[in-house]
């Protein structure tokens, strides 16, 4: 790892602050991403700005038909909560099905949506249930928060500090894991609001995307025969040691299928 | 049974409040005092001419102490890494062995080469200091496949190999063999890719080299199965040291499975540097240089053809092995794809006639050397991949050909130079049989149908040859060491017992079963003993342990010279109890005057060894303390058949194992917690080189795609099931223990099974190692790859 | 360059100067001596690393040491009673062959008593899943699942500390 400098944020305005200043400054969430990076000296950051002290980035909240969740809230604990379980079980469960159960203790809700790592699970969540990314200085709809591959709409210094999900009617997580990193190779949320279907896929492309054509299907009918013989083209799908960009079109299709099944 | 016969009883390991608590030591805790960190610079290209390497930016960073490259190495005149088995090619020509320099000079021939060592007074500033080396390469075009090197117009690695062959051996009469497939009624043909593997054992491997300037000693802690035998290579090829002046000591081991039985590069660097700085300097792998630079396992192509007859009884087989051995021979690299592994293609069948050629070549690519098995899970599979194949496509049961083929008469000579001193493979695969409820798999199958899901059952039925190995066998077919063991046995005169062993424990709980060897001879308490190992300024001699030699070797060196300790008890008890020698009786640890009550507990024997008051000073030397070195008269043949059951999602290409049932024939069982132990663990690293493991390098750049275990899959709990085992236990006759060895046998057995299992299960003929989702999705959908 | 960091480790308040980009596994190895802790890969996926922080394991190795500022962790050393009478999760290991080379073994441990602690009463495929954390070279996992196994009816989730 390259040497950097150190500094616990004292309040979100701080660290804003800061890393809008110093170009080279990262924040620091629970660093199972950026510690990764920084250890295989991959990323050079100048300094860390470590949000972890910042209780009132903590927590789930839930007010009528809204999760609310604290950026910095740790994979488990949302994995763990009896709320989400009760609102949103496909949250939780999503949640539990991220890395493993000690990257699940220390990984932040925040520092995921904000790398944005192709292969993620969050990003599908937050895209399917139409959730809204805020931030210290603004409210940011889901379709407009993932912009490409580890890039997000946040600006230099713009710190996460919750992820509010409307909670559906009914909605289910698929993941296909890559058998090595058990990262998502396809992971698919399907989530019917009661008005819409919408429908999520990550890992299959540089970007977490929707797949209109099943949304459709799946608002005329919500049932996996629906959704079954809807192929997303390979063009644009990601192709890889694990898998080729036919073989994760073709996951796509069976994720999609069987997330419905369960959500039903 | 005696109170004191431990043999067959699952005691509890002795090393086990060590580990458990945290107080083992390995390599990495070692902190000598006033050490360096050694960081090596990699070569990141397959393949370049090194044009200019430029220390001076790096050797001005902060806590830089010494920087070598390979020009310091060779002012030094330091060798290079030897090979420890002469093959002779078909047209009688030697190997070929291009040097193997421990830092490169001149060119790189694989991603991962040793460049140049960067000492620093931390290991984070050694790792800054070697960013800042400048080394400006010419980047050659690469080769990664062993038949793409061979082809007109490859990329030369040697020049003293200019067709990158390092040799062409054959075994068998191939004349003879052609004609038997001539008259053949049916010929089943194989061609397929044995998948490269890298170890990853969970120990990184690790080195702390110590020299001391007031006598010139020097002392190397090192993950390493041998320590002998790394002494031995290091001082008399390659640094030239004078043997008694070096010790080596490998300590607790995280695991080897092979790897870890090598001479390294970073060895002797480390070693040779500790004298040019004159500290102490350290040295651990981060998991990326593992992947790079561990030894890596198997990689060959094979064409197989077995020629039967109408009944199905196996007339002959012909093997062509293409055997990648990457950019350089590693120790045991030559051996492996040869004597390793084309003497084991009789399986336990009586195929009369065998001839097989292997074609080992060199390739931009890690060193390729024994990893657990070695060669004989590349046998087995070709073997046991021919044998199923052949049963379906002649409609026979997969049991009942093998039945129709099994040895049944020992000794048995196979046509490929083993003897297989005795054997009982009706009797595992009968119970493999029942305990897989092969019986009721039609119910199994069809139930999962209706799930829409497809289930599938394999055979494999291997055999190994281990307890390698007598000396003068190994030494006609080119080995350049002895493969004996030595033992040594000290009684304190209170007749409590240390065992010093040539034997290398890491992981394999020699500590208890050895232990559980000598109390039963000597009638003491099994926590009377205790084991000492790993380290050459205590232990006599050693080979070290690989090839599951352990106990058939190391065992019973420790027994012929628990022989020689009760001989010589025999004579002070004789002398104590005032009888004959011949008189004297030693059961249950007591001399006994047969025919009378008079005895002489083991106790007391020991203690008059020591205060020889009352003593035959006259005739024998006080003390009660012996050596032995056994080499064997033969290898041992464990032997075993795995019956695998899977379950596959077509739609996803996912596969389960829902039974996996092994029984082995490991001959007498010392302990056997620690036996199935072993059998668990070979099992599922052979099922992650079937399912989940794959080395692959980039084809055009050289790159490792799999260079950690984000792509390279080492198997989770969650993918492999629970076992169920079984032993029978026939003897071997050649050892006094009746031992054979258990360590490889998992690993050996269970690819074929697997993959049988999964082609009976998708209907296909053959199915690519690891048989990933993606592959196994491909194959039940009739995708192109 | 250098920081200081104070934790609280196996129930002692310990401290050091250590540079800033320090990891808690090399904090507790290196200043601590504490060397039943193991690095056995730099990509986060073996756990041999895993200590225990403010009641939840977690993998040493992919955090600095000023993330476990003020925390109070227990590694393997912490794990038995102070008289060395295994803690319930060792005994069941030994009992049941649950190691082999030992390396894989402190992580092992101490992710499984987190994960009795989690799911007290796991069924073999609960078992099997939640140890994704860890890898081991040598044992197979078949005698892992069992001690744990075991150890949900000895009070193997309990820590001590
Ligand atoms: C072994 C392993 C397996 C994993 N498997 C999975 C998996 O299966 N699925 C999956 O989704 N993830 C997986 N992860 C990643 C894990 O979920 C991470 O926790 C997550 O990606 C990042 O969260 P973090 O809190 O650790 O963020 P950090 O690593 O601390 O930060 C990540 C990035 O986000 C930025 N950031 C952090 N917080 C904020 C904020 N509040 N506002 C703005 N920017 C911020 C940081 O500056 C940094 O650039 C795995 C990680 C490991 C080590
Ligand atoms: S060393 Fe921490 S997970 Fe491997
Ligand atoms: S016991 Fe060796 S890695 Fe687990």
């Amino acid at each position: 790892m390259y040497s950097f400098k150190y500094q616990l944020a004292k309040s979100v305005a701080d660290a804003s602050a800061f890393v809008a200043k110093n170009s080279d400054a990262k924040l620091l969430a629970g660093g199972q991403s950026l510690i990764a990076t920084m250890k295989l000296r991959l990323s050079q950051p100048s300094d860390l700005v470590d949000l972890g002290a910042l209780a009132e980035l903590r927590g789930i909240k839930v007010a009528g038909n809204t999760v609310t969740i604290g950026a910095m809230t740790r994979h488990a604990e949302v994995a763990a909560s009896a709320e989400v379980k009760k609102a949103i079980p496909a949250l939780a469960s999503l949640a539990w099905s991220i890395g493993d159960r000690q990257v699940r203790n220390m990984g932040t809700i925040g520092g995921s949506v904000a790398h944005n790592d192709p292969a993620a699970d969050y990003p599908s969540a937050v895209l399917a249930l139409d959730a809204t990314v805020t931030t210290n200085k603004r409210k940011i709809a889901a379709d407009q928060f993932f912009k490409g591959m580890y890039e997000t709409a946040l600006e230099p210094g713009e710190i996460i500090t919750s992820v509010s999900f409307p909670c559906p009617k009914r909605a289910a997580y698929m993941k296909f894991k890559n058998p090595a990193s058990r990262y998502a190779i396809v992971g698919v949320f399907v989530a019917d609001t009661g008005k819409a279907v919408r429908v999520a896929v990550t890992g299959a492309a540089p970007c977490v995307f929707r797949v209109a054509e099943m949304e459709k299907a799946l608002s005329a009918k919500f049932a996996p025969e629906s959704v079954a013989s809807i192929a997303v083209p390979e063009k644009g799908l990601n192709s890889d040691l694990h898998a080729k960009a036919d073989y994760r079109a073709h996951l796509i299709t069976v994720m999609a299928k069987r997330a419905v099944a369960a959500a039903l | 049974m005696s109170a004191t016969n431990f043999i067959g009883q699952s005691v509890k390991r002795k090393e086990d409040y060590r580990f458990l608590t945290g107080e083992g030591t390995y390599t990495d805790d070692v902190v000598l005092p006033r050490q360096t960190h050694a960081c090596f610079v990699r070569s990141p290209h397959a393949h370049a001419k090194i044009r200019k390497i430029a220390k001076d930016k790096a050797l001005k960073a902060p806590g830089v102490v010494a920087i070598f490259t390979g020009e310091d190495i060779a002012a030094a005149k330091v060798g290079g890494l030897p090979c420890g088995w002469l093959i002779t090619d078909v047209n009688g020509a030697p190997m070929k062995e291009p040097p193997h320099p421990v830092l490169a000079q001149g060119k790189v021939r694989y991603v991962g080469d040793h460049v140049a060592v960067v000492i620093a007074e931390s290991i984070e500033q050694a790792r800054d200091a070697a960013d800042l080396l400048e080394t400006d390469y010419e980047v050659l075009p690469a080769v990664v496949n062993a038949s793409v090197a061979r082809a007109q117009g490859a990329p030369v690695l040697h020049d003293i190999a200019p067709d990158n062959t390092c040799y062409v051996w054959g075994i068998g009469d191939k004349a003879a063999v052609d004609k038997a497939f001539a008259s053949a009624h049916h010929v089943t043909t194989l061609e397929f890719v044995n998948n490269r593997l890298i170890p990853n054992a969970i120990e990184p491997r690790a080195a702390n080299a110590q020299y001391s300037r007031s006598d010139e000693s020097y002392t190397l802690y090192v993950a390493n199965q041998n320590p002998h035998v790394e002494r031995l290579l290091m001082t008399a090829f390659v640094l030239g040291l004078p043997e008694h002046k070096v010790r080596v000591v490998a300590p607790d081991v995280g695991g080897g499975f092979g790897s870890k039985i090598y001479l390294y590069a970073e060895d002797v660097v480390l070693t040779w540097a500790a004298k040019q700085v004159n500290r102490p300097v350290k040295w651990t792998a981060e998991r990326a240089e593992s992947f790079q630079s561990d030894a890596h396992g198997r990689d060959h192509v094979t064409r197989a053809e077995l020629a039967l007859d109408r009944e199905g009884r196996f007339l002959g087989m012909r093997v062509m092995t293409t055997a990648n051995v990457g950019a350089y021979l590693s120790t045991f690299a030559s051996c492996v794809p040869t004597i390793l592994y084309a003497t084991l293609l009789a399986g336990q069948y009586t195929t009369p006639l065998i001839y097989c050629e292997v074609t080992a070549v060199f390739t931009n690519t890690a060193p390729v050397d024994a990893y657990r098995g070695a060669g004989r899970p590349e046998a087995t599979y070709v073997v046991e991949r021919l044998v199923e194949t052949a049963a379906r496509e002649m409609n026979l049961e997969p049991a009942e050909i093998r039945r129709r083929n099994f040895i049944r008469q020992f000794p048995y000579q196979t046509p490929v130079a083993l003897q297989y001193d005795t054997g009982n493979y009706e009797a595992t695969l009968a119970e493999a049989i029942q305990a897989a409820d092969v019986a009721g798999f039609p119910g199994r199958k069809a139930e999962a149908a209706k799930r829409g899901k497809l289930r599938g059952l394999g055979y494999a039925c291997y055999i190994e040859a281990c307890g390698i190995a007598p000396s003068n066998i190994a030494g006609s077919l080119g080995a350049r060491a002895g493969l004996f063991e030595a033992g040594e046995v000290r009684v304190h005169p209170t007749g409590k017992v240390t065992v010093f062993t040539g034997s290398h424990s890491h992981g394999q709980g020699h500590e208890t079963t050895f232990a559980q060897v000598v109390a039963s001879r000597l009638g003491i308490a099994v926590e009377d003993v205790d084991i000492v190992h790993g380290d050459t300024g205590k232990v006599l001699f050693g080979m070290g342990t690989y090839g599951s030699r352990s106990i058939a070797v190391g065992g019973t060196a420790i027994v012929k010279a628990l022989d020689k300790i009760v001989a010589k008890g025999r004579k002070i008890a004789a002398h104590l109890l005032e009888a004959s020698e011949a008189d004297i009786e030693f059961t249950d640890g007591v001399f006994r005057v047969a025919g009378t009550d008079k005895q002489a507990p083991f106790a007391q024997v020991s203690l008059a060894a020591y205060v020889p008051h009352n003593y035959p000073l006259d005739k024998l030397e006080p003390g009660l303390n012996e050596n032995a070195f056994y080499d064997p008269t033969n290898f041992t043949f464990p032997a075993g058949s795995y019956v695998c059951e899977v379950e596959v999602d077509p739609e996803t290409g996912s596969t389960q194992i829902v039974n996996f049932t092994a029984v082995d024939d490991f001959g007498k069982i010392i302990n056997p917690m620690i036996v199935e132990g072993q059998v668990h663990g070979g099992l599922v690293q052979g099922i992650g080189q079937a399912l989940t493991e794959a080395c692959v390098y980039d084809t055009d750049s050289g790159q490792l795609v799999t260079g950690s275990m984000q792509d390279y899959c080492v198997p989770r709990a969650d993918d492999v099931p629970s076992f169920r085992i079984g032993t029978k236990e026939t003897p071997c006759t050649h050892n006094p223990l009746g031992v054979k060895g258990c360590g490889e046998a998992g690993a050996i057995g269970s690819p074929a099974a697997l993959i049988n299992a999964l082609t009976d299960a998708l209907g296909v003929r053959d199915l690519e190692m690891p048989a990933t989702p993606q592959r196994v999705w491909r194959a039940a959908n009739k995708k192109a790859a | 360059m250098t920081v200081k960091v104070s934790m609280s480790v196996n129930g002692k308040p310990v401290s050091g100067e250590v540079e800033e980009r320090t990891l808690l596994v090399s904090f507790i190895r290196e200043t601590l001596r504490l060397t039943g802790t193991h690095v056995g890969c730099d990509t986060a996926q073996c756990g041999a690393c895993t200590v225990v922080m403010d009641g939840r394991a977690v993998k040493s190795c992919n955090m600095l040491a000023m993330q476990a500022e003020g925390a109070e962790l227990v590694t393997i050393e912490g794990i038995a009673e102070p008289d060395g009478t295994l803690h319930p999760m060792q005994e069941a290991f030994r009992q049941h062959h649950g190691l082999q080379c030992g390396f894989c073994t402190p992580g092992m441990v101490i992710s499984a008593i987190d994960l009795l602690k989690n799911t007290p009463n796991p069924t073999e495929r609960e078992i099997r899943e939640q140890l994704d954390g860890n890898l081991c070279r040598c044992t197979g996992y078949h005698n892992i699942v069992k001690a744990i196994a075991a150890a949900a009816q000895t009070g193997g989730g309990v820590l001590r500390r």
